[in-house]
């Protein structure tokens, strides 16, 4: 289950190189994750590597689309309000 | 807590080259000498809290802020071009976006080509130094000879509220752990860049409330350490910076607050006191920055990488009542944007005439040509989850397949109104939903549904 970059990356590169799968793909500055290399880091360290040098909340989520950097968590600002329902 | 060990420093010759053309290391050069900041540095390895990496802004001008990245080509290239227009460019200086030291490829590919180009210039960089000590020979081996570390705490229980996080031996590390790490770091790089003869520089950031009592200590430290020159910055917080001090209302110091720390500074380093806190890709003699003008020049076959992104998101929860609709429209104004191209999608709430602008929601790019299309599945599923509380989507065109996949997720696609004015694209499907869905409700008359409330 390999993980997926949204447009919230900015293109920092942090995560490119210390990727143990290669799995990150650059074209024309837009990231992407290789669904076939991606293993999550299973086996590698706790969290994937990539989640773990993000800078940018929300840039890098699963296929449920839930980011594993949520609002608040690299940032320590409080999120925002969640819509009213 | 390991202190600084004793160096066996060498004094400064006041009489260097390496000071007197440096804008940095000494006020007169700063009158005559350009620097040239090369931003090559994107990736960082930590995130300090007067820092936001999603921010750029050609008119601001303070540390971490660039309008774009460049490769080691590139900047070299620049490098030339800056030479045909400041005689007087003595200094090349890395320092960011990121930092440095997290992009050694890069800046030491960079500084090859100068060095033997350029053999009278100086380069420098500008770390945070957690990642120096490994760094020390690669630095000297490629003739850096300035370093400045920012250090703005000696004790672990301040750096944790100046830094929310250090990435250390495959983990994200915060609190205590990361800044006690942090600090090993910097005093071990610290030691031994003087130990090998090389002119450092320490930045302290004052946050007003937090190291204000930090700075003196450390002022001392590196005076004992041999460290040249100590500049002690005032924290710049503005909201719209969206730092963690600007959104959370921390102010950087006023000029008393600022000087009063600096009395208390009376250790051998030199304070430096001219600083203007530059812009990663800044250009010019210190006063006078004009990298507006001069890194507009064209860099030949350069893509100068942009790394400004919208910064507006708002987190979305649950599907609100009246008719929440997604729109993939780049401009704002209309529908012009096709679905698998989107970025982003502008989410709105239209309550009858009333139309609320919810924010934006940034996706992975599900269509991005042949070679990618072995993940498009994926990719697509995570688009239509994040897009799973809207009713329906508008925009200018959208393929077959996500068609069909959005009809199955009971989200309505809509097409109809590409290169429509945005507002009224909205109006008039929130009507059209809100008639498919309604039980018996007299039919809207098809005109006079009017603009936003």
């Amino acid at each position: 289950m390999a993980l997926i970059i949204t447009a919230e990356c900015i293109a920092c590169w942090a995560c490119e190189p210390i990727c143990p799968n290669a799995a990150i793909r650059v074209k024309n500055e837009v990231f992407r994750i290789d669904k076939k290399s991606c293993t999550r880091c299973e086996g590698y360290g706790d969290l994937p590597q990539c989640v773990e040098i993000c800078p940018v909340e929300g840039a890098i989520i699963d296929d449920e689309g839930t980011a594993m950097n949520p609002p608040g968590s690299l940032t320590g600002i409080p999120p925002r309000e969640p819509l009213p329902a | 807590m390991s202190m600084v060990q004793e160096s066996g420093c060498r004094p400064i010759q006041p009489n260097n080259a390496r000071i007197e053309e440096h804008p940095c290391y000494s006020e007169g050069a700063s009158h005559r000498y350009a620097r040239m900041h090369l931003p090559v540095a994107p990736a960082c390895n930590m995130q300090c809290r007067y820092c936001n990496r999603k921010f750029d802004c050609s008119n601001e001008s303070r540390p971490g802020v660039v309008s774009g990245v460049l490769n080691p080509d590139q900047a070299v290239k620049r490098a030339w071009e800056a030479r045909q227009r400041l005689p007087h460019l003595r200094v090349i200086g890395f320092a960011g976006p990121g930092d440095p030291l997290a992009n050694r490829e890069r800046v030491f590919a960079t500084c090859k080509p100068l060095r033997s180009s350029f053999p009278d210039w100086h380069l420098c960089l500008s770390t945070n130094g957690l990642c120096l000590p490994e760094s020390v020979n690669a630095i000297l081996d490629h003739g850096i000879q300035h370093v400045t570390i920012t250090l703005n705490a000696l004790d672990p229980e301040v750096g944790a509220a100046i830094y929310s996080w250090i990435f250390w031996n495959k983990k994200r590390r915060r609190g205590v752990e990361a800044a006690h790490i942090l600090l090993e770091q910097q005093l071990a790089g610290l030691s031994a860049l003087i130990a090998r003869g090389v002119l450092v520089k320490i930045n302290s950031v004052l946050i007003p409330g937090v190291n204000d009592r930090q700075i003196p200590e450390i002022n001392r430290l590196v005076s004992e350490a041999g460290v040249f020159s100590h500049n002690i910055m005032p924290l710049i917080s503005a909201p719209e910076h969206g730092t963690y001090y600007g959104v959370m209302g921390i102010p950087g110091p006023n000029e008393a607050q600022l000087q009063q720390v600096r009395s208390q500074c009376g250790g051998a380093a030199k304070l430096m006191t001219h600083c203007r806190q530059c812009r990663a890709d800044a250009v010019g003699l210190l006063e006078q920055d004009r990298q507006a003008e001069l890194n507009r020049s064209p860099v030949e076959d350069s893509r100068v990488i942009p790394i400004h992104r919208p910064t507006r998101r708002d987190p979305v929860a649950n599907p609100p009542s009246p008719v929440v609709l997604a729109v993939a429209s780049q401009s704002g104004e209309r529908v012009d944007t096709h679905f698998g191209h989107a970025a982003f999608f502008r989410i709105y709430r239209v309550t009858g005439a009333q139309i609320e602008h919810l924010g934006e929601r940034f996706v992975p790019r599900y269509c991005q040509g042949d070679d990618q299309c072995e993940d498009k599945d994926h990719t697509l599923k995570a688009v239509l989850n994040l897009l799973n509380d809207c009713q329906g989507v508008i925009c200018a065109r959208i393929g077959f397949v996500p068609w069909q996949e959005l009809l199955e997720r009971g989200i309505e696609p809509v097409n109809s109104h590409a290169d429509r004015p945005v507002l009224e694209a909205l109006s008039h499907t929130a009507r059209l939903l809100q008639d498919k869905h309604a039980i018996p409700t007299p039919k809207v008359a098809a005109a006079g549904m009017k603009g936003r409330g």
